[in-house]
């Protein structure tokens, strides 16, 4: 058998400079610059263990410094679950590498065997008492040179801090208060900008009265160019109350109606679509089919709604720019503000800090242009912008509707024969930085304005968008796999955790849950019946195990299994849910497990899990894009309303620690077995089959009233 | 413009500003407290919880005439690094944040419900948390950190 060459990282292929990864600094600190990003989900933390692990330093001297396009490593986006993936496999590589450099040089100068020295928190030891250590030896040593792959990594036995839970180095600065989010962060001079978005999204601005904005104490300027307007301020408080003044100034156009919101699966499926076969198995022997079933799925738009409302900084220096953003990836943002702003690249810096909790393409970058354009206008002095809780919950990108259908041919013992999977959906990527159109809001709003952006969906090499995880794990011995992709996008989609998985994933283990209750037989067993991948048999009999399945029934009481592996490449997760409820149903308890490869930080593996589990929760009992033909019309949390403490189940996490196995990301495994979990738990309650999100009093409702 | 006189973070203070002017503005603006955090402006997700007297408030629409001669605590009163209060000490234990964004405003939220329940069930922290949203899904860890704190504090 031909074993393939090893090959660099992908992260690490693609920016091969060591020093731009790893560099000594005097003080006895190393200073280790990913180009992955915090979003909330403790990457930082990860990446300085396997830093340390692999240089042999304590992790207190690993400096971790913010994604800069100054100077970091160019890592694309931090999405997909990918950073531990992408930027601690280029790490690890990296140190590696750099540790054999060191050890080369020390034995040069110590004149021992580098065989014989070992490296103890950075110092560089050998037999007779010989010592010196990385930051003695970094003067004469340039890492200015490529990964060459001729170092390998430690095993994973020797590794002393992977697979510890290293408490998280951002923590401390939060629970204390030091300024660490971009909200919180203040330049000289700063001045304050607001920007007037429509109430209708996409309208435009045939009008615009700007007096009582330039009546309002602190004013510095208002900015207009095209449907595009704002005010810049000496305060925060004057910007709001300029922006208040310039909106009743305003005078709108109207705009193309948006779709009726009680019937989705009717929109999705009247659009123009680009439709692709993702996957086919043809089974030669297909003639045993009965009967066919059919069933259709669908879940709702669904919003960030991140707790803090974007936010950026900009300031120009004659043609040089920077910017200060919360954004998913500082190159790809540079690369869309050099397209609208038509100037090159190298004349934009783009500097990333913390922003709230990211769960996708937010309005992120797009406030970091509207802080771009309107300081343009403020003559050199940095402009922050902040967006208001409304258009952060109206005018943000929003993880797009689905429409699931499915077939299943059944044969006469009621085995599945072959399985037809077809989804509706607008795109769900429209990313900066990709295209040779920007996808930034004001871009569409200036007075020669870009086209707006179709949202598209990533290949299924790369994980798929709609399609996400629409391919079956289960071994049925045929199946189509077919996805349409609108091509009209009259409310904004792009990237939302999970893509399309969450639906998927949702509709197959529902699909199949209904098809084991009507042969009689358990679930779980169905499932490890049909599933030929011991991992996936190992988590499902984890949870399994930990949620003694299957309890005793009770009234009032019900329980459901979920399973994925994410990307079907990615984590592995097995959730069972326990629900109670007659009206209004409560999600009791949820356990999980999961599979991650090597858990380089198992608590902050559980972390992710626990919290994946929990939004997915959110998502299945309380969230929807609320719109009429003209709005949207959830823009506050009274009419986008989230879980709440009391409202949030009891998590059991059960991590499955595989240290042998490349490590994979944990953020996106849970939303789509919770999702499927909860609905089967809520037929076991209730008898009832909910197909359409979220799980509503109404929706309960509605379901029942259908099957009566 | 009249100036206002509170008691912020035990240190009597002096602001002349728009008595109608939102305490979140004033906190964030002139006296350079970023610990409270703007989440909505509306007091509908406890991101600029700080506490006035003994209770929980959203600070983004409090008028700061309504504080006037008042003691007014925000995280940054709390505890710091060198003397951190024992919820801080917790929530660093149990690892109960994942952004972070809102936990300022749930500590204080925490801290108050310590102060007038000094040991509260797991359903009582929930219930005082509720004003508090969180996006993340760390719930239960907070709720776990806030038990822990209630622990230690408690006389022995």
């Amino acid at each position: 058998m031909n074993q393939a060459a090893p090959q660099l990282p992908v992260s690490l292929a693609a920016n091969p400079r060591l020093s731009s990864w790893v560099r000594f600094s005097d003080e006895g600190q190393v200073t280790l610059s990913p180009g992955k990003v915090e979003i909330g989900q403790g990457i930082v933390t990860a990446l300085a263990q396997i830093a340390a692990d692999e240089l042999d330093v304590d992790i207190g001297r690993v400096k971790m410094v913010r994604a800069s396009t100054a100077g970091s490593p160019n890592e694309g986006v931090t999405s997909g679950s990918l950073s531990i993936q992408q930027s601690g496999r280029a790490i690890r590589q990296a140190c590696a590498e750099i540790r054999r450099i060191f050890l080369a040089a020390a034995a040069d100068r110590l004149g021992v065997d580098a065989n014989a020295l070992e490296i103890d928190d950075g110092m560089i030891s050998g037999p007779g008492n010989v010592q010196t250590s990385y930051w003695e030896l970094a003067d004469e040593i340039s890492l200015d040179r490529d990964a060459t792959l001729e170092a390998a990594p430690k095993a994973a036995a020797k590794r002393a801090l992977a697979g510890q839970s290293v408490r998280r180095l951002d923590i401390p600065d939060k629970v204390f208060a030091r300024r660490r989010f971009i909200h919180d962060y203040a330049l000289p001079a700063m001045l304050h900008g607001r920007v007037l978005r429509p109430e209708r999204s996409g309208a435009t601005l045939t009008g615009l009265n700007e007096d009582g904005a330039h009546a309002v104490a602190g004013l510095v300027t208002v900015v207009r160019d095209g449907s595009f307007a704002g005010v810049v301020s000496e305060t925060e408080e004057g910007a709001e109350t300029a922006l208040r003044a310039l909106r009743k100034g305003a005078t709108w156009s109207a705009r193309e109606a948006l779709p009726d919101e009680n019937d989705l699966a009717a929109f999705l499926k009247a659009q123009p679509v680009e439709s692709t076969i993702i996957d086919t198995r043809i089974s030669s022997n297909t003639s045993d089919k009965l009967r066919t079933i059919r069933r259709q799925y669908t879940r709702p738009y669904i919003a960030h709604a991140s707790i803090g409302p974007s936010c950026a900084i900009a300031q120009w220096n004659g043609d040089r720019l920077q910017v200060w953003t919360h954004s998913q990836g500082v190159y790809l943002l540079r690369a869309d503000l050099a397209l609208v702003l038509k100037i090159p690249v190298e004349n934009i810096t783009v500097e990333h800090m913390e922003g709230a909790g990211c769960y996708g393409h937010n309005a992120a970058d797009d406030v970091a242009l509207d802080a771009v354009l309107l300081a343009k206008a403020a003559g050199g002095r940095p402009v922050r912008v902040q967006w208001s809780r409304a258009d952060e919950m109206t005018h943000a990108p929003f993880g797009a509707a689905m429409a699931i259908e499915i077939e299943a041919d059944l044969d006469a013992q009621n085995e599945i024969v072959n399985w037809r999977h077809s989804i509706w959906s607008n795109g769900h990527a429209a990313r900066p930085g990709r295209a040779a159109q920007p996808a930034l809001l004001a871009a569409y709003e200036l007075e020669n304005p870009f086209p707006r952006m179709i949202s598209t969906n990533p290949p299924q090499a790369n994980g798929g968008g709609g399609d996400r995880n629409s391919i079956p794990l289960y071994d049925f011995p045929a199946w189509r796999i077919e996805s349409h992709r609108l091509l009209t996008m009259p409310v904004r989609t792009s990237a939302l955790r999970t893509l399309g998985a969450q639906g998927n994933v949702f509709a197959i283990e529902s699909f199949l849950d209904e098809i084991a209750t009507e042969r009689g037989e358990d679930p779980i067993e169905f499932r490890l019946r049909h599933l030929r991948d011991d991992r996936a048999k190992d988590v499902i009999r984890a949870t399994a195990r930990r949620a003694s399945w299957k309890p005793e029934k009770k009234p009032g009481t019900g329980y459901g299994i979920g399973f994925a592996r994410y990307k079907n490449t990615g984590a592995y997760c097995a959730v069972v849910a326990e629900v109670e409820g007659e009206q209004d149903i409560r999600v009791k308890r949820l356990t999980l497990a999961v599979d991650v490869g090597e858990a380089i930080n198992p608590d902050g593996v559980i972390n992710q899990i626990e919290g994946g589990a929990i939004q997915a929760t959110s998502w299945v009992l309380k969230e929807r894009v609320r719109f009429d033909h003209e709005h949207i019309t959830s823009s506050s949390w009274t009419d986008y309303p989230i879980l709440r403490f009391s409202e949030v189940p009891q998590v059991v996490v059960e991590l499955i620690q595989r240290v042998e196995i490349e490590p994979v990301g944990a953020g996106e495994a849970a939303h789509g077995p919770v999702t499927a979990a909860i609905a089967n738990a809520v037929f076991d309650c209730l008898g009832v089959r909910i197909r359409n999100l979220p799980i509503t009093r109404d929706s309960l409702i509605a379901a029942m009233e259908l099957s009566s | 413009m009249p100036s206002i006189r509170f008691r912020l973070n035990g240190v009597e203070t002096d602001v002349d500003a728009d008595p109608d002017g939102s305490l979140l503005d004033i906190l964030r603006g002139p006296l350079g407290l970023t610990g409270p955090h703007f989440g909505c402006g509306s007091g509908e997700c406890g991101a600029c919880h700080v506490i006035i007297g003994d209770r929980a408030v959203a600070s983004c629409d409090t008028p700061l005439w309504s504080v006037a001669n008042k003691d007014v605590t925000t995280i940054e009163g709390l505890g710091s690094a060198e003397r951190p209060h024992p919820l801080q000490r917790a929530f660093i234990a149990e690892q109960a944040l994942q952004c972070g964004y809102c936990v300022s405003g749930i500590l204080m939220s925490a801290a108050a419900l310590l102060m007038q329940n000094p040991q509260p069930t797991d359903a009582e922290v929930r219930s005082a948390l509720d004003r508090n949203l969180c996006r993340c899904g760390s719930h239960n860890r907070m709720v776990r950190a806030v038990l822990r704190a209630a622990a230690e504090m408690a006389p022995q």
